[in-house]
């Protein structure tokens, strides 16, 4: 093959079903291609990705995956070929769009890798079961339908409970087990909505599900380099199951049987690179089904890569290129060769996170839809050990499988209807002393995980009631207790077992993981941390290295951003002569790839585990201000400890954080801030909201659990509020602050050093204060502050930054009225918003901020506050996999990932930032919803849309407001009115291309919700805020930005 | 090496409730020739000391198969996978008739073991057979120990021993006389059992031919037949005299000849050629091979501790297979004549199956 130029589309925001996985793939493929001296290219709007580094693809677009600008730039470009595989589903629905509208083949591009007609056999249900029959492979019985009618009779013909599935699934959106008829027909009504193509098959309940990782080169060389069996039987989808690698209760003969299917069937199919396969298997008779084949890189391949060692995406990527397998060489081992299955010599445990209770009213059921915004995994050389590692890693306040925070009312609901807490409720009714035969009946989950699970909890009864001897200290340890479980169930501190743990020689060692199970000698620097174990595979690397605390999973609120900056982090330390210690328990990332740093630790990221790898390393130090908040909340606990803490001093990261201290801080600096009180009595509550005015912000100051924040309206609902949802105690004290309306929030993103700024940028929120951070559109250079505010904004900087004596990255936030500011919070580490401003200005903030805390002098003027382009940050929403969730922004984050797009001018970075979040207008009619206060802001960009040929339809208020303002609407009714036309049925028919209905502060009413979520159900775009909905009419009313041509990174910021 | 910080003498393993193994264990110690000891527990019942050439496995499945498969005997056999008996054991699924090995090593035997097919744990096979059982073993640490020093004799003992009371010995693992299966199959092919696994047996049939297995030193070359399977087997292949002189008669008559593992390297010393005794043996279900003339590869199962030296094959055969690891013969064959081997096990059980083509192979010659 003669490929010079390859065009690699990547996986856009991360959001529910397909999060930064592909950040690790994408990463892997352009390292690979440069390797082969291919020019490479990639299209990818998410800013926070290693892979849009400006050392990795030769250009980077940053720009919408869809199929008009990604048209344009292969008509641009001219690549010789383009790879669809390292982008998640988005890539490959889009790679398949493009292919069936002739782009490839009118612009001579070669797919690389599996052939386009492969992979839509793989994704049409009806060619795949035939294509699997023609080799006598079975399949689940299933029949595809095309209409409710054809669906409800097939149901009937299998016979209920059924399986329902829709073809071109993202994460199984739009997938489920039904029971009845009733149901299903309320399910296609949606379904159908969507896709032309719904399968009913029949429903493998009790089934185990497994899957394996499947590679194969162009002469049909074949290898399965993983296989993985699900804790959760089929019924859950495998993204909501803990999951282990390898599988541990299948025989030789059960393990192998499926291996040569699936051999078969890849070869049958004819892939080329990397695929998965998934099965579910008959625990009593053997029997199987194959349920799909992924022709692509993909999460569970990301988890296969990370849990064996075998590089998957590398490998693929050579692949496609035409290289044989044994043609590669093994990056682990540096002899041997690509052409060979992992052997493991521990196990791999998989947890998904969820983060369903920051979400307003979504259901806690998980099932055959994904829901999970993250997942952990954890190693060990006992599935006790390995699984309680997991647990700790999720950051949800438990500290082991019979450690949790959860109050479970029904648990044995939970285990029979699985819930994101079904794990917790096995130990809740294993310690009340129900059987494992009786959970298993109701669960169908694998005697062998619930008597591992059973044992759990009897070692937890021996360390209650037995004197706390070495060897039953050593065999907790050995199931995988935490010092802090130990300390609570025998009243005692974690510091003191620590102290006796060590005192008794029970020390941890150090494994490392080799892919062939110690057979050859192997120079990884991939290694876990057991109890199952008394010889440490390695030496110490000593003071000339530094430790990296990683971000942990995914969840709302930490996401890529993170992990791109412990990379960074890493990079810049070996560039300055450091060895590099990651330490990091997130298989979705590149941090964890193999060849980031000098020492990967695939562990938990808690005080005892950090203290187990500082105390075996003696490294120089540790970094925690580049992980997030968990590596941040480290901080103080390690310095306690005496481990040395590099750049801002612990002490003065607490005093950032502890709400007291930072706002004694301010008041001494005569630096205003929103007017707060910590409240442990609705009294005090009462007699603040009185003094300062409502409306109140409300935060718990246990935000773990349910009781997220909340603004409250008026002195009735602070008193329902405080009475249900965040019960006040001493205890748990809420903190409540006034909430300021009309005002705008902006964030300087800094590095300083000793005190002194070295770098800033200063960004602004284009939505007014009240709308998270994470969930904010956010512009950056600012273009619509005085010149006053910003000389404001940056002494107070000043000020903080010396008070705080910070060494290191540091992020303030700040609310703007009337030319004053005041200070929200202050956070002395890399924020969510450090890639980019680092890729808009084009200067890597972490690079800066890594000198800084090595303490090089940094003499460098930057330029920061003026560029000649603009860039938008847009959050990322997964509504639609959160049935019932309402789709409003508000105090407390929702959004699970965010792009970002670069233009000459504001609206042209937002409007290509905003389409880069999956959205796309396809007409001109649109539904306009606004309350009272804000209606005069819309008449304008309304009448401009009508000019501009658009029908708006409205209800009674809006439609009257602009009909004053001689603006002409079409009026619907409201849904609580029940005449038509409604806007209900308006919805359903998707009569709009567009809706913004924007809440009213008391929004009291359901008809907003539902509207709201009718639009995400019938996806359609929506827009909830009045100031982005405000600047998108405008963008669509802007001819210009019709005919702009997508540009590279570079053009805007050249290297 | 350092030891195991458990200090008190014993250890409760089980738990009642969920129905597992219960039973106490003791300390015990794994002697190696060299003077190295390996710490770990055993079942209280297992007393004395138990000798054996110590090896190491990587598969992660497939024990019943293993522990029953005559290669191992006189071995005393490492899991290098970490949880080893999760299914329990199904007698159906073993390779022999009893259990093989001279001991077993693991990290962990389990106790609550799953599945429908089983009937018993690995802990009560292992004691009903009296083989004895180490567990709680830093295995990968034995296994890189075992790999940078090479396989080497080993007892498994609860009380100390000599390096001197260390008893290898070599035996031979055949039936004592000429057993016959699927008889009026379509050809007759001799299987010379050196220590044959059911499943080669099994695959044979499955091809339909009809076999008659004869001990390993049974002269079977004046017979009737169309075709010689030589199979695989424990020890050095050098101390088969009378296998390898029937084989050369064999290779003379020009009927065509199969051999796996043990019997690849049978056929080569028949043929003239050397064997040489690798380092630490080939022992797992991943082994990658490829198949010279097709450039294809292949992975496999293996359980051998010798290996062909290529440098002393005679003229008219060619080395087939090598090994992607290491380079080394996994396979030769006749130019001319019908006559080829695999070091490998194209029978797997366990392991992969990706060669089960050799045995349609070998019938298509006959």
């Amino acid at each position: 093959m003669n490929i010079k130029k390859v065009v690699i589309l990547g996986s856009g925001g991360l959001r529910i079903g397909q999060a930064g996985e592909f950040d690790y793939s994408g990463s892997q493929a352009i390292k690979s291609f440069k390797q082969e001296k291919i020019f490479t290219v990639l299209i990818n709007p998410n800013i926070a990705t290693v892979q849009t580094d400006d050392d990795m693809a030769d250009r980077v677009y940053f720009q919408p995956l869809n199929i008009e600008t990604v048209t344009k730039i292969l008509e641009r470009e001219k690549p010789d070929a383009v790879a669809l595989s390292f982008g998640g589903q988005t890539a490959l629905n889009l790679g398949l769009d493009l292919h069936d509208a002739g782009v490839f083949k009118r612009l001579g591009i070669q797919v690389l890798g599996t052939p386009v007609s492969v992979i839509k056999a793989t994704e049409d249900r009806d060619i795949f079961k035939n294509k699997l029959a023609e080799i006598d492979v079975h399949t689940a019985r299933s029949l595809a339908t095309y209409s409710v009618k054809e669906a409800l009779e097939a149901a009937r013909t299998i016979g209920y409970p059924i399986m329902m599935r829709s073809g071109y699934s993202l994460g199984g959106l739009g997938s489920g087990l039904v029971t009845n008829e009733k149901d299903l027909e309320a399910k296609l009504a949606e379904v159908f909505n969507n896709v032309s193509q719904v399968l009913i098959e029949e429903y493998l309940t009790g089934w185990k599900e497994v899957e394996y990782e499947v590679v194969r080169d162009i002469d049909g060389n074949t290898i399965t380099v993983c296989n993985m069996e699900n804790f959760d039987p089929m019924g859950v989808h495998t993204g909501e199951s803990i999951v282990v690698a390898p599988s541990q209760t299948l025989t030789n003969e059960e393990y192998h049987r499926l291996r040569e299917v699936a051999i078969k069937t890849i070869n049958h199919l004819g892939i080329i690179g990397e695929c998965n396969i998934q099965y579910a298997l008959n625990p009593a008779d053997g029997d199987y089904r194959v349920i799909e084949v992924n022709a692509r890189l993909s999460r569970s391949s990301a988890l296969a890569s990370k849990a064996t060692g075998y590089p998957l995406a590398f490998v693929a990527s050579k692949l496609m290129l035409g290289k044989r397998l044994h043609e590669i060489k093994n990056a682990v081992t540096g002899t041997t060769t690509a052409f060979f299955e992992p052997a493991l010599d521990y196990i791999a445990v998989k947890m998904p996170r969820w983060d369903l209770s920051k979400l307003k009213a979504s259901d806690h059921h998980i099932g055959s839809e994904m829901k999970s915004v993250g997942e952990v995994m954890a190693l060990g050389r006992s599935f006790p050990e390995a699984l309680q590692k997991a647990i700790r890693s999720l950051n949800i306040g438990a500290n082991g499988f019979t450690d949790h925070p959860y109050e479970i009312e029904n648990p044995m609901d939970e285990i029979k209807f699985a819930t994101d807490r079904r794990l917790f409720a096995i130990a809740d009714v294993l310690a009340k002393g129900v059987s494992v035969e009786e959970i298993h009946k109701q669960s169908y989950i694998d005697p062998w995980f619930l008597k591992h699970l059973a044992d759990i909890e009897a070692t937890k009864r021996q360390l209650q009631t037995e004197p706390l001897k070495s060897e039953l200290l050593h065999t907790a340890k050995q199931k995988g207790f935490s010092d802090k479980t130990i300390a609570k169930l025998i009243d005692t501190t974690e510091h003191l077992v620590r102290k006796t743990r060590l005192k008794m020689g029970i020390i941890p060692v150090v494994k490392q993981i080799d892919t062939l199970a110690g057979e050859f000698d192997a120079e990884t620097n991939y290694l876990y941390v057991t109890y199952h174990g008394n010889v440490n595979d390695i030496k110490p690397l000593g003071k000339k290295a530094i430790a990296i605390i990683g971000s942990g999973p995914y969840c709302i609120g930490s996401s890529v951003e993170f992990d791109w900056s412990a990379v960074n982090t890493a990079k810049t330390l070996n560039k300055r002569g450091y060895k590099t210690i990651m330490i990091n328990s997130n298989p979705e990332t590149v941090s964890t790839d193999f060849d980031r740093s000098d020492r990967l630790y695939f562990d938990e990221l808690t005080l005892e585990r950090i203290q187990d790898i500082a105390d075996f390393e003696q490294a120089h130090g540790i970094i925690v201000s580049v992980g997030g908040q968990i590596a941040n909340n480290l901080a103080l606990p390690l310095a306690q400890a005496q481990y040395n803490i590099l750049g801002t001093s612990a002490e003065q990261i607490d005093n950032a954080e502890d709400r007291q201290k930072f706002s004694a801080m301010l008041n001494r600096l005569g630096i205003d801030q929103p007017e707060w009180q910590e409240v442990t009595t609705l009294k005090a509550a009462k007699k603040f909201g009185l003094d300062v005015g409502y409306p109140l912000l409300i935060r718990p100051s246990y935000v773990l659990s349910g009781g997220a924040m909340n603004v409250v309206q008026d002195e009735k609902e602070l008193e329902t509020y405080l009475g249900e949802a965040a019960k006040l105690s001493p205890d748990h004290p809420v903190v409540i602050s006034r909430f300021i309306l009309n005002a705008k929030e902006l964030e300087i993103d800094g590095v300083a050093q000793n005190g002194k700024l070295v770098i800033y940028a200063i960004s602004e929120h284009i939505e007014n204060a009240g709308v998270h951070s994470g969930d904010a559109t956010v512009v950056y250079p600012a273009q619509k502050l005085y010149l006053e505010t910003v000389r404001q904004a940056k002494n107070i900087a000043k000020a903080v930054v010396k008070n705080l004596d910070i060494t290191g990255p540091f992020n303030i936030q700040f609310l703007a009225k009337d030319n004053e500011l005041k200070v929200i919070e202050t956070n002395v580490r890399a924020s969510r918003s450090f890639p980019f401003v680092s890729k808009v200005s084009g200067h890597n903030f972490i690079a800066i901020a890594t000198d800084a805390i090595l303490g090089i002098k940094n003499d460098m003027v930057y330029q920061t506050l003026e560029l000649d382009h603009v860039g938008v940050k847009n959050p990322q929403f997964s509504y639609n996999r959160l049935k019932g969730a309402d789709p409003v922004a508000g105090v407390e984050m929702a959004s699970t990932g965010e792009v970002a797009c670069f233009g000459d001018n504001l609206e042209e970075a937002f409007y290509a930032s905003w389409l880069a979040t999956d959205q796309k207008i396809t007409g001109k009619h649109l539904f306009l919803s606004i309350p009272t206060q804000q209606k005069h802001k819309f008449v304008e960009e309304a009448a401009l849309l009508v000019a501009d040929g658009w029908t708006i339809y409205t209800t009674e208020g809006t439609h009257d407001y602009l009909k004053s303002h001689d603006v002409k609407t079409t009026k619907l009714y409201k849904i609580s009115d029940h005449k038509e036309p409604s806007v209900h049925s308006a919805l359903l028919g998707k009569k709009f291309d567009l809706v913004i209905n924007v809440p009213t502060p008391q929004d009291t009413s359901t008809d907003g919700a539902t509207i709201r979520r009718l639009a995400i159900d019938n996806h359609l775009p929506l827009m909830t805020n009045p100031e982005t909905g405000r600047l998108l009419l405008r963008c669509l009313t802007d001819p210009e930005l019709k005919d702009v041509q997508p540009k590279y990174w570079q053009e805007y910021v050249p290297k | 090496m350092s030891k195991l910080p458990i200090t008190t003498s014993k250890s409760t393993h089980g738990n009642r409730s969920n129905g597992g193994d219960f039973f106490v264990s003791k300390n015990s110690k794994l002697y190696l020739s060299d003077g190295t000891t390996f710490g770990g527990l055993a079942p209280d019942w297992q007393t004395g000391a138990f000798s054996g050439e110590v090896v190491f496995n990587t598969g992660m499945t497939g024990y019943p198969e293993s522990l029953t498969d005559p290669s191992y005997s006189n071995q005393i056999l490492v899991f290098t996978f970490p949880l080893i008996g999760n299914y329990g054991v199904d007698i159906n699924a073993t390779e022999s008739g009893k259990i093989q090995v001279a001991g077993v090593i693991v990290s962990e035997a389990a106790e609550g073991w799953s599945h429908t097919k089983s009937d018993r744990s690995l802990i009560e096979w292992l004691h009903s057979q009296n083989i004895p059982i180490m567990t709680d073993v830093d295995t990968r640490a034995l296994t890189k120990y075992l790999r940078t020093r090479g396989t080497m004799g080993g007892a498994i003992s609860d009380s100390p021993i000599k390096t001197t009371d260390i008893k290898l010995e070599q035996k031979f693992v055949s039936i004592d006389a000429p057993v016959t299966y699927n008889k009026g199959g379509k050809k007759k092919v001799i299987l010379v059992d050196c220590g044959a696994k059911e499943n080669i047996v099994r695959s044979l049939v499955a091809e339909g031919l009809e076999v008659k297995r004869v001990p390993y030193d049974y002269d079977y070359t004046d017979e009737d037949y169309d075709g010689v399977m030589l199979s695989n087997g424990p020890g050095d292949p050098t101390d088969y005299v009378p296998t390898i002189e029937n084989a050369r008669k064999a290779l003379e008559l020009g009927r065509p000849v199969f051999g796996i593992c043990l019997g690849t390297q049978i056929m080569a010393l028949a043929a003239g050629a050397k064997t040489y005794k690798l380092k630490y043996g080939h022992r797992g279900h991943n082994q990658p091979c490829l198949e010279i003339e097709t450039n294809k590869g292949y992975i496999t199962s293996q359980n051998h501790g010798y290996a062909i030296d290529s440098e002393t094959l005679p003229k008219g055969w060619k080395v087939s297979f090598k090994n992607l690891n290491d380079n080394s013969v996994e396979g030769i064959e006749h130019v001319s004549k019908p006559f080829f081997s695999v070091q490998f096990h194209p029978e797997a059980t366990p392991g992969p199956t990706d060669t089960a083509w050799l045995f349609e192979k070998f019938r298509g010659k006959l």
